[in-house]
Formats: C-alpha cells, sequence, structure tokens
C-alpha cells in the first residue's frame, strides 16, 4: 500500500472541458485540471468532493476517464449544488478533491461469472465496472449486466447498452414503463431469475438507491450467491471524504474511508438497523 | 532533588509566559459561568478567584467558595478543543477560478488550568486528527502551538467520573507544568511534566518543594478521586453498545432529548464539523468555512432531501454508540473522557452514566 498523498479540505480547480445532459435530470461532465495534465489516477467505485464556487461540495463518483485525462463524472439535479454543477457550462471552473474511499474489486471476480446490478444513477459508478471487465472479457464467464430505472427516462447513458450487449448479457427494466417502452417492466431483482446464475461461481457488484441493494442481494443470497461475493455501494452525507467531518458514519464505519464500496458481508447486519 | 517547586502566586508565571510570546488563556468566572478566557494585564488580571461551582445535570451554579481558591471549580463548559480545533474557520477562498488557501491561524497559547480530564481528550483528539489516514496539518499546527499549564483537580464536580475511566484526576501526562494548589498557607506545588516546563519553572521566584507539600498534593488528588460524583464502568461497554442497537432505551431516552446538540458543542473529543459557504458581494469572491456540526443536528445525515436518522432516539444512539463503543473501532480509544460536561449542559439534564446502566 503506498501512502495516500495529503488530502485536505482545499480543491483544485477543475475546468468542465465536456457537457453531456443524460436523461433523468442528469448531466455528464468532463472535468480536467485547469492547470493542465491528467487528473490522478482513480480507481472504479471512488469518488471526488467536487465545489460549486460559493455554493457548496457534494460527493460524485468517477464514472471513467475521457480522452484527454479528466474524469467523466454525472450528476444528477437534486439539491443546490447539484444543480449548480449541472448548469455549468463549457469552460467553468470548479473545485475537486479527491479521488477518495474504496473500489470495485475486479480480480475478485476472475474466472467467475459476473452479475452487475444497477438502479438508476447507480450505474455511474459501475460503468468504469463494466468496461473494465469487458476490456479483460476473456478472464470471466458469463457476465450479466441488469439495469433497472424508476421509468424510461432515468437509463442514464443509453448509448451504452447496445455496445456493452456485444460482449456480454445485457438487460434493461424500468418500474413505470410509459408509452415508449416495450421492454422488461419490473423492479432489477426480477431480471435475476433471466439470467440463469450459477451460485457457487457468481460475484456480484451492486449500486443503486439502498433499498435496492438491499432487496438484490438479499435475491442473490437466496439464491445461494455468498455475502462476501456481494459488493455494494453505499452513499451517505458527506462534507470531507476523508474521515474528518464524521457525518458518513455507519456503525463503526466510515463511508468515505471504509466504503463507499463495501462487502454485502461487511455491511449486511448494519444495514438492517433502522436509522443507524 | 526533586524537580517541583512551591510557587506563592500565579502572576510571575503568567508573566514570564507572555514574555515568551504566548496569549495566556485561563479561568474566569463571566455569565454565572468559568469560561477559559484570555487573561488581560491590568488590575483585573489572572484567573479568578474565590468561586467554586455546583454541577448536577442540567444545572450549573456558581458561589462563593469561602477559601479563595483559583482552582476551587471543576471543568467549565469550555476544553481545548476551542483552541486545538476552533468552532470556526476559514478552508480557502476562490476567485476567477484561482483557488487561495487561507492561511492556518496558530497562535502561541497557554492554556491554565486544564485538567487531567482534558489532557486526556487531547490525546483522543491527536488520534483523531494525526493518527488516520489524513492527518490534520492545521490541527497540528495549532496544537503544536500551545503551552499547557494543567492544575490536578482538587474539586470534582457533581457530574464528574473520570476517576472510574483511568483519565484523571492526577495529570500524569501531556502537560508541560502541573499546578497543585494547596492551603494553609496558600500556595502552588509546580512541576514539570517536560523540558519546556522545566525551563519556565527556573526563571520563576519559587522555592524547593518539601516532601510535606509534595504529600498535601498528593492527598488533594486522592482525596478528588474519593469525591467524583458519579462512575462508569469502561469493562466490556463497547461490546455491550454494539450489541444494544436495537434497545427500546433509545427511543425511550429520544423522548426526553431535545436534539440540542449542546453535549456535542461542551465535549472535549467530539470533532464532527460541517462548511458554509458564502460569495463575497463586492467581488464575488467565494469563501469555504468549516464550522462544528452535530450528529444531533436533523440535516446532518440528510441525503436526498430526508435525513438517514431522523429519530431523536436514533440520533443520540449515534452519539453515545460512537462515544463508547465505533470510537474504539475507529481509533483504538473510548471517545469520553469522564469530563461529565454533557451531564452538566443538557438542558434535559440527561446523564449518560446513568443510560449506560439501563443499557447494560
Amino acid at each position: 500500500m503506498t501512502p495516500d498523498p495529503i488530502q485536505d479540505m482545499v480543491p483544485e480547480p477543475y475546468r468542465v472541458r465536456a457537457r453531456r445532459p443524460d436523461r433523468g435530470e442528469a448531466v455528464t461532465l468532463t472535468l480536467e485540471p485547469a492547470g493542465g495534465g491528467a487528473a490522478p489516477p482513480f480507481r472504479p467505485g471512488q469518488f471526488t468532493m467536487i465545489y460549486a464556487p460559493g455554493v457548496g461540495e457534494i460527493p460524485v463518483s468517477i464514472s471513467g476517464r475521457a480522452r484527454h485525462g479528466g474524469y467523466l463524472q454525472t450528476v444528477r439535479d437534486v439539491g443546490a449544488v447539484s444543480h449548480a454543477l449541472c448548469r455549468a457550462g463549457r469552460g467553468d471552473v470548479v473545485g475537486v478533491r479527491g479521488p477518495f474511499g474504496t473500489s470495485w474489486d475486479l480480480a475478485a471476480a476472475e474466472g467467475m461469472d459476473v452479475i452487475v446490478a444497477a438502479g438508476g444513477l447507480g450505474l455511474a459508478p459501475l460503468r468504469p465496472v463494466i468496461r473494465g471487465l469487458l476490456a479483460a472479457r476473456a478472464r470471466y464467464r458469463r457476465i450479466a449486466v441488469l439495469v433497472g430505472a424508476r421509468d424510461p427516462g432515468g437509463l442514464i447513458y443509453p448509448r451504452e447498452p447496445a455496445r456493452w450487449a456485444r460482449h456480454c448479457d445485457v438487460r434493461l427494466t424500468v418500474d413505470r414503463p410509459d408509452r415508449t417502452w416495450s421492454g422488461h417492466t419490473g423492479l432489477v431483482t426480477t431480471l435475476l431469475d433471466t439470467v440463469g446464475l450459477a451460485p457457487e461461481r457468481t460475484y456480484a457488484y451492486v449500486c443503486g438507491p439502498e433499498v435496492m441493494m438491499r432487496a438484490t442481494a438479499g435475491e442473490l443470497l437466496r439464491r445461494g450467491v455468498p455475502a462476501g461475493r456481494i459488493a455494494l455501494s453505499l452513499e451517505r452525507n458527506m462534507k470531507c471524504g476523508i474521515g474528518r467531518c464524521g457525518h458518513c458514519q455507519l456503525g463503526p464505519l466510515f463511508t468515505c474511508l471504509d466504503g463507499p464500496v463495501l462487502s454485502y458481508a461487511e455491511v449486511a447486519a448494519l444495514l438492517e438497523v433502522s436509522e443507524l | 532533588m526533586s524537580p517541583a517547586v512551591v510557587l506563592d502566586s500565579l502572576g510571575p508565571l503568567i508573566g514570564a509566559l507572555r514574555a515568551s510570546g504566548h496569549t495566556v488563556v485561563g479561568p474566569v468566572a463571566r455569565d454565572g459561568v468559568i469560561r477559559l478566557t484570555e487573561l488581560v494585564p491590568g488590575p483585573d488580571d489572572g484567573p479568578t478567584a474565590g468561586r467554586a461551582d455546583e454541577q448536577a445535570p442540567g444545572s450549573y451554579r456558581l458561589r462563593d467558595d469561602g477559601r479563595g481558591l483559583v482552582f476551587g471549580h471543576a471543568a467549565g463548559p469550555d476544553s481545548i478543543k476551542r483552541w486545538t480545533h476552533p468552532p470556526r474557520s476559514e478552508l480557502f477562498r476562490m476567485r476567477g477560478g484561482v483557488v487561495e488557501r487561507t492561511p492556518v491561524e496558530a497562535p502561541k497559547v497557554a492554556l491554565l488550568g486544564v485538567r487531567a480530564c482534558d489532557l486526556a481528550a487531547l490525546a483522543v483528539q491527536d488520534r483523531v486528527f494525526l493518527g488516520g489516514r489524513h492527518p490534520d496539518e492545521a490541527y497540528r499546527a495549532r496544537r503544536e502551538a500551545l503551552f499547557l499549564v494543567a492544575v490536578n483537580c482538587a474539586v470534582p464536580g457533581g457530574t464528574c467520573f473520570c476517576a472510574s475511566l483511568g483519565t484523571g484526576p492526577r495529570v500524569t501526562s501531556g502537560h508541560d507544568v502541573v499546578l497543585t494548589e494547596l492551603t494553609g498557607p496558600h500556595r502552588f506545588l509546580a512541576e514539570p511534566g517536560g523540558e519546556r516546563g522545566a525551563a519556565l519553572l527556573a526563571g520563576l521566584p519559587s522555592r524547593p518543594a518539601t516532601a510535606a507539600d509534595l504529600e498535601a498534593a498528593r492527598e488533594v488528588s486522592e482525596r478528588a478521586a474519593r469525591r467524583m460524583g458519579r462512575r462508569v464502568d469502561p469493562d466490556g461497554v463497547k461490546e455491550r453498545l454494539a450489541a444494544r442497537r436495537d434497545s427500546p432505551v433509545w427511543d425511550e431516552i429520544g423522548s426526553r432529548c431535545l436534539t440540542c446538540a449542546n453535549c456535542t458543542m461542551v465535549c472535549p473529543t467530539c470533532f464532527c464539523v460541517t462548511v458554509e459557504d458564502g460569495t463575497g458581494l463586492a467581488d464575488g469572491t467565494a469563501v469555504r468555512t468549516e464550522r462544528w456540526d452535530s450528529c444531533f443536528a436533523l440535516e446532518f445525515t440528510e441525503l436526498g432531501g430526508a435525513p438517514v436518522r431522523s429519530s431523536g432516539g436514533a440520533r443520540y444512539r449515534q452519539w453515545l454508540s460512537h462515544k463508547f463503543s465505533t470510537w474504539a473501532d475507529q481509533f483504538g480509544t473510548l471517545g469520553c473522557v469522564g469530563c461529565g460536561r454533557c451531564v452538566t449542559w443538557c438542558p434535559a439534564g440527561i446523564d449518560l452514566t446513568e443510560e449506560l446502566e439501563r443499557l447494560r
């Protein structure tokens, strides 16, 4: 383990190189260091703290590396800070700290069947997982990417599933179909039975709203996938990203340091407790 | 030859600290409370003498002590945290795409009259701020600028329980100088905690301590240990609280707790912060400030428009479980030092020593 570089509460200026509106009131920003050069290395599942000058700062997972070395980060317009970031235009400067936190372990699933289950914006931190799996396609057996959203408008990265589908099994579902939707209807968990998994050799990456992750992990457990081979990414209120502000605690864990990516074996008992 | 000396008064010590560039902060009666406040040269220079406190759950009263003691009271609401981890500190400013780090203010401060529990809390803070993966350099700078003149607690308050946690009342480490206030005649035994303290004491008018002085000081601490208002049995508390997450006791406490955050403000180890953002009206400079926060605040856990911990019971559970259980998971020590401030300053008089017993 190399020690972390010194990280504190003061961000680096990053320039918005590109801004791509996505579905579901989300915007994907390409952010690169304002002083030039590439953004620091990141591992799939890590996040940065993005600062909208004068407004505030929020944790946002990194969805990939852009062509010129910047980060791709998808923000959904839900509060004052995300609203300001969603409205940032090409050339605007924001603050970035990080990358922070734990990452999805892609080596752990080698030689196994893989399930990637995403709910809504939960696809954002899983995008580098899917790309990583497909870049080393021969190391894995079956790969099933299951993506759910509340409605068709919530399916982010609409052009990517078709590309992934050339190399793995991709299935989409929505809870509330509209007239444009002719695909599968129901929660992501309803797709599990369609992929025919072999639980004794399955590894799962799961990210979405907590209720969706608990339901998905529960269904995988019920089918015999051990909790230690189900990885989740938790979301909590965060003000620092470096274990100082105290906001993201879940029992003994600091979600920013010990997570956000955690094995279900580590957090199942904690997630059972109401309002922990 | 013991390095301990006897001082007849504190004036020369305060003067020597100022001469070496320190702002001296000590216990001063103000607004009916003993505050840790900057001591200002002049007619009222020096710590307040002759005031004693009476502390009970939800109650703090000052009265004349009838003896003219300088340290005849227990800990007030202020702790060292105010200087190592200030209530507010500006982090940076940003203008025109340029981030300008705000220089850390780390003034040389001598704290006079801190107690064993406060030094224990400082050792806990050191683990929190310096022992982790991301050491806090601002904390380090402020911490290193402190000169600590401790006092052996003579009169513990009704809410204290340091003796049961092994954090006091006698000062054993982490200090530059430790004083013990003695009577008949009124004098101070002063012992160095290290080289800085020894150098300070060497420059003061004093006389060598006698065996009788040392014996009298030992008695002060022994008496104080026997006079603790409360106790907590730390044995097994970490595992016990982790196993009681679903106890109905939490909601019962929540029905009395006002979630006012007083306990977290006066706690000498609570470290949670939030950030505030603003923009200067004159030139549009964005300013970011860090300030104390509390796990009792409803918005503390807000996620997607709703808090994770909405009930008072869940918020109290987080606080008490952090102090006595998960703190040990995170930092290898309890987060509580037994100073009793949270019991005294709780407007509902919630007494964690009682609640821990109920959670057995």
